[in-house]
Formats: C-alpha cells, structure tokens, sequence
C-alpha cells in the first residue's frame, strides 16, 4: 500500500504541473507571438513557416517607426497623467466612503451598502450612453475631463476598502478619537496606514482597468494630444494595416511593458493584499 | 477637580436593555472598579463616560460640568483599552506624542510637509519630546521609543498604553480591562504598578474589569454590576462581609461564597444557632466562617470530597449529609488534618452567616451585623 502512495503523489504532481502549464502557455502565447512580430519584417510576418525569432532582424526599425510615426511618448504620458489622476480622485471619495460605511453608525447605512452592491454589478459599459451625453451637456468631451470624470466613483473601491476597513478594530478609531483626531484625521492617520495592502490592490485593478481600456476613449476622445495608448495605437490600424503589422505589434509592447514591470515590482503587495480582503 | 455623575443612564442595542437606570458618583481621586460578568453592560458604561458612545437617557457629568453631547476629547478622559489599541504604523515616540501633537498644534502646524517649516512648530514638538520621554521614564519604556508596538511584548504595549493615556495630563482615566490580555504573573505585577499609578497621579480613575480579585485588590470602591444594573456599591471589605445581594455575595471572593438552602439546615439549630428571619430562603457564609469539627461535636456531618492546599491554606471541599450540597471550608494546615472521604462536623459562625429571601436580597440579621 504505502509503496503506491508516494508514486501516486507524484503522479498527481505532474498532472498539476502538465496542467499549469498547458494553460500558462495559452495564456502567455500571445504576448509572446506580439513581442515575436514586433522583431519580424513586415515580408516574415505572413510567411507560412513559423519561427520565433525572426531570420532578418527588424526589431529596431519597427519600434523606431512605432515611436516616430505616431505621438508614442505623449500617449504614455496622458495614460499615465489619466490613470493617475483617477486613481486620486477614485480615493478621495472611496477612502471616505468605505469608511463611513464601516465604522460609523448611521441610519441607512446598510441600505446605502446595498446600493453599493448593486453598483457592482452595473457593466461600466451600460452607463457610456448616459455618461456620453452628460458630457456632451456640459461641453466636456474631447478633454481630459471626459476621459477621468466618469470613473472617480468606484464601487468596487467603495467596497474593497469597505471590507478591509471592517478588520480594522474598533478600539483603535475608540483610541484616536480620545486622542483628539476628527474624522477626516482619522482617515488620513490613522485608516489610510494601515490599509496599504488593500490601497495597493486596488490600485492596480484600477491602474490596470484605465490603462489598457479603450472602449471609453473610442468613445470620448478623438484628438490625438490627449488619446491615451490603448486608443494611440489604433492609429497604426489603418488601410495598410498589414504593412504596418511589425510597427503595431512594436507599439503594443511599449504600452504593456510598463504594466508589467509595475506588477513584477508590486507582485507580492497585490497578493498579500488579495489574499487579505479574501479573507475578512 | 474630576468626579464624574451618572444620572438615570439607560442604553438599549435595537430591542436588548443594555443598562437600566444607572446612577452612580464617582469622587474626585477615587479609584473605582466596575465589576461584572461579560455582557453586564460595563464596558457600554465606560464608553458612554468616555463619550464614545450615546446613553439612550440619562445624564453624564465630569468635574461637575454636563458633558452629554460633547465629543470625546473634549471631556478631558484617557482610556486604556484591553486591546491596548496602539496604532501600528506608528512608533512608540510618535504614540505617546499623537494626544498632544493633537491637542498643542494647530491643524495648520499638523500637516505634512508643511506643517514643520510654519513658526512655532519647533518649539511645541521640544516641549512634546521632553514631555513624552517623561511619560516613558515613568513607565519604564524609555529604551523602547524608537520601536514599533509590533515589537514589543505584551506588557510593554500595556505600558505605552498607559503612557499615551497619561502624557497629556487628564483628570479622568478610564480602564476597560487592561489586564486581561496578559499572562497571570505579569498582571500581579501590573496590578501592583497601576496603583501605584494612581497615588501618584491622584487623579480618578474608573477600571472595568470581570475579575473579582483585580477589583478587590485595587479599588478605593467597587461597584458591582449585572444584567444592566448596579447591585450593589461600596469599598470591597463591605462587599466581602456584607453583601446586599446574593448575586454580589456570589461574584466577591475566591474560593466562592457557600450557600444553601434553608430548607436544608432547618432542624439544625445546634449548627447555625442563630434566629433566622421567616424570609429567609437561602443560608450564605465565607469559607473562613466555619470551622470542621469531629462528628462527635458537631451535628450537620458531610464527607471531605476534596482537599486544596494552596501552602497557605487548606480548602476542604464538604458534601452535606445526603451529598447535594458541597461547602468549601477554609483550613490552615496547622490545624488538624482530614483526609478525604472521612466524615466531619460543621459549625458555622452564627455572626458571620448571612440570609438572604427568595430574590436573592439580603434580610434577617444584617442591621445586628452592620452596628457591630
């Protein structure tokens, strides 16, 4: 008996492993393939035979154009100008919210939570049309306002930071109250310290959702000045798309390796930060 | 001047009473523990003289002035929490200087960054330095300032809280069981080093505790509470010998009171040799208010189920004649010894027996004790 069991572990942990790596190379495949062309010349590209690194070099002429051709620079600019600023704002009021909804006592308060719940589960883009027209009312699209305004109120952020507020005990908000700090003191001081893990997921889900969106953009913005990358890169699609394909995919890795990079550094806040929420 | 005055306090949560009509004064300098089991409504007690929470009725006053309504910091109140409640992210130093940064700068001279470069900021954070480190060489934590409370054991957290609480000089300290996140020989110790506190400081204080011993040993006064009411308060030598309530007579003293129903003793009189009052239904007496006897002497006989010598002492544990009721008898161990399963006497101190009537309130000869 005892003879089959370590067999039969080991069994189990190559399945596993065979597993994650089937699904890590499909979800790893096109990243690869995109980094792959954006090396190619435009004639390797459709070729029929595959190879992953490419026979003629063409790699620096493809980021060169992806660079030259289209306002590359000023596009990862106002991604990160956009997806900063509503992260800020999107914390001005959450931080605020979550807190009083989980540690002060007020009538309707869970009626309010409820409301919260239910924002949760409106699709961002239901909402375009009322928000495209809310917009238009007041002469901001085309501007960098129409790009940050409709997402500063987070559900999501609301309730994350909700949830891990609950964890905080009631003895120290007791505590610092006593101590003399007001309410807003309390958040800054006291609340916004302590939830670093839970600020920092967040923040990712939000950087991450902002950055690569490009339904709202398409939607808001046509100027080129302020097109954020998701949306710049669409330039290169045009007529001759196939021409420019090497270009495209060039383009397409500039704007993902920042976020990459980001979650490689903050890999272990995000997780903890998960896991943390997850559990309260 | 900080006595603190309770008036008619009621607090419900939704539909459950949580306090009913509670009135207490509390003297200025006083050391007063409020004592109960968990869920009596002490710590609600607390809190709605810290401020932190509304009393559904009733009035709250400290130092003669009415505070109800007034935020927390304004009633001039330190608490200390059993969770200690320090806050993490922050040093010791920083800690114990958050009340009076709070309270000496302005809000302007609070805020990063710039708050430090605005005039008088220097010399308000010096005076706060001098004062913090006073505080921590008070309580011994002085090597520790540069720490966080992650790093610190149990009883150095339990220090710095009270060092928080005491660095910006209040007139009212409140306690909700600081001790009992602690290991039993350290908080012998600290019981020892908050009063301590107390003379020094000679300002009032309130300590909640459920541990009888803790609010014996350290009150000035206790008072007793249970289901939301106040049974009974007084120093704790007249909580220990006169009980007005059975509850109380219950909750005083380890190894508990005995009690037994009258029912029981009633033929008894060479035992109890004592007039009972016709109310009378149940018979109480300390450990010490009986002495065991050879069977030969005495008439009630039981059997030693049970010896604990604690060195000093020797409780021994008695089941009465047909093995119901069980009495615990104090002994030392240079009286004489008896080993378990033999039978015994009882006789009981008719001064020190005490009666109390079906609800449980003392009648009978209390009057006769009290003059005495």
């Amino acid at each position: 008996m005892s003879a089959h069991r370590p067999r039969y572990r080991l069994a189990g942990r190559i399945a596993r492993h065979v597993l994650l790596v089937v699904s890590a190379t499909f979800a790893l495949l096109p990243f690869v393939w995109m980094i792959s062309l954006s090396l190619k010349p435009p004639d390797e590209i459709f070729q029929p035979d595959f190879h992953l690194w490419p026979k003629t070099f063409h790699g620096v002429e493809n980021y060169r154009v992806a660079l030259t051709a289209a306002p590359m620079l000023r596009f990862l600019l106002n991604g990160v100008f956009v997806c900063a600023i509503i992260f800020v704002l999107q914390l001005m009021v959450c931080v605020p919210c979550a807190y009083a909804l989980a540690k002060l006592r007020f009538r309707g308060r869970d009626t309010l939570f409820s409301a919260v719940l239910v924002g949760l589960l409106v699709p961002p883009q239901a909402l375009a049309i009322p928000h495209f027209v809310l917009l238009h009312v007041f002469g901001l699209l085309d501007t960098y306002a129409a790009l940050i305004l409709p997402w500063i109120i987070s559900a999501f952020g609301i309730f994350l930071l909700r949830q891990f507020f609950r964890s905080i005990p009631d003895e120290i908000i007791h505590a610092a109250r006593l101590d003399g700090l007001g309410e807003f003191e309390i958040i800054w001081r006291i609340m916004i310290p302590m939830s670093t893990p839970a600020l920092a997921a967040f923040g990712i889900f939000s950087v991450v959702a902002h950055w690569n969106d490009l339904f709202w953009p398409l939607i808001a913005v046509r100027s080129e000045d302020i097109s954020t990358p998701a949306l710049g890169i669409l330039l290169f699609r045009d007529d001759e798309a196939g021409q420019f394909l090497g270009p495209l995919m060039a383009g397409a890795t500039i704007i993902v390796a920042p976020l990459l990079l980001a979650f490689l550094l903050a890999q272990r806040r995000f997780i903890d930060g998960l896991a943390t929420t997850a559990m309260k | 001047m900080a006595e603190i005055e309770l008036r008619g306090i009621e607090k419900r949560y939704g539909e459950a009473p949580v306090l009913k009509d509670v009135s207490l004064k509390i003297k200025d300098g006083e050391f007063l523990t409020l004592v109960g089991p968990s869920g009596c409504g002490k710590s609600t007690l607390l809190r709605i003289i810290a401020g932190l929470e509304d009393q559904d009725a009733g009035e709250v006053s400290v130092g003669g002035r009415p505070v109800d309504g007034a935020r927390p910091k304004d009633r001039d109140v330190a608490m200390v929490f059993q969770s200690y409640a320090l806050y993490p992210h922050l040093t010791v130093f920083d800690n114990i200087a958050l009340p009076l940064r709070t309270r000496q700068l302005s809000f302007a001279q609070r805020l990063p960054l710039i708050g430090p470069l605005l005039p008088g900021h220097t010399g308000i954070e010096r005076s706060i330095r001098k004062e913090v480190e006073q505080a921590a060489a008070m309580l011994d934590v002085a090597h520790l300032l540069h720490r966080k409370p992650g790093q610190l054991s149990g009883g150095q957290r339990q220090r710095v809280a009270l060092g928080r609480a005491m660095v910006r000089h209040p007139t009212v300290f409140l306690m909700d069981e600081p001790l009992s996140n602690l290991d039993a020989r350290l908080r012998v110790q600290m019981r020892t080093e908050i009063t301590s506190l107390h003379r020094r400081l000679g300002v009032t204080f309130v300590y909640v505790t459920h541990d009888q011993s803790e609010a014996m040993t350290m009150a000035d006064r206790v008072a007793v509470m249970m289901g939301g009411e106040l049974l009974q308060v007084g120093p704790p030598e007249e909580l220990y010998r006169e009980p007005q309530d059975l509850r109380v007579a219950e909750m005083i003293g380890s190894p508990k009171i005995n009690i037994v129903a009258r029912a029981h003793w009633a033929d008894d009189r060479s035992v109890l040799s004592a007039a009972l009052a016709p109310q009378a239904k149940h018979l109480a007496f300390r450990p010490e208010a009986a002495v065991l006897i050879t069977p030969a002497d005495g008439v009630t006989n039981g059997t030693v189920t049970d010896l604990e010598n604690l060195g000093s002492d020797i409780f021994v544990h008695v089941a009465l004649r047909d093995g119901s009721e069980t009495v615990v008898i104090r002994t030392t161990p240079d009286e004489r010894r008896f080993s378990l399963g033999s039978t015994v006497g009882l006789k009981v101190d008719a001064a020190r027996l005490m009666q109390f009537d079906e609800a449980g309130r003392r009648c009978g000869n209390i009057e006769r004790v009290a003059a005495a």
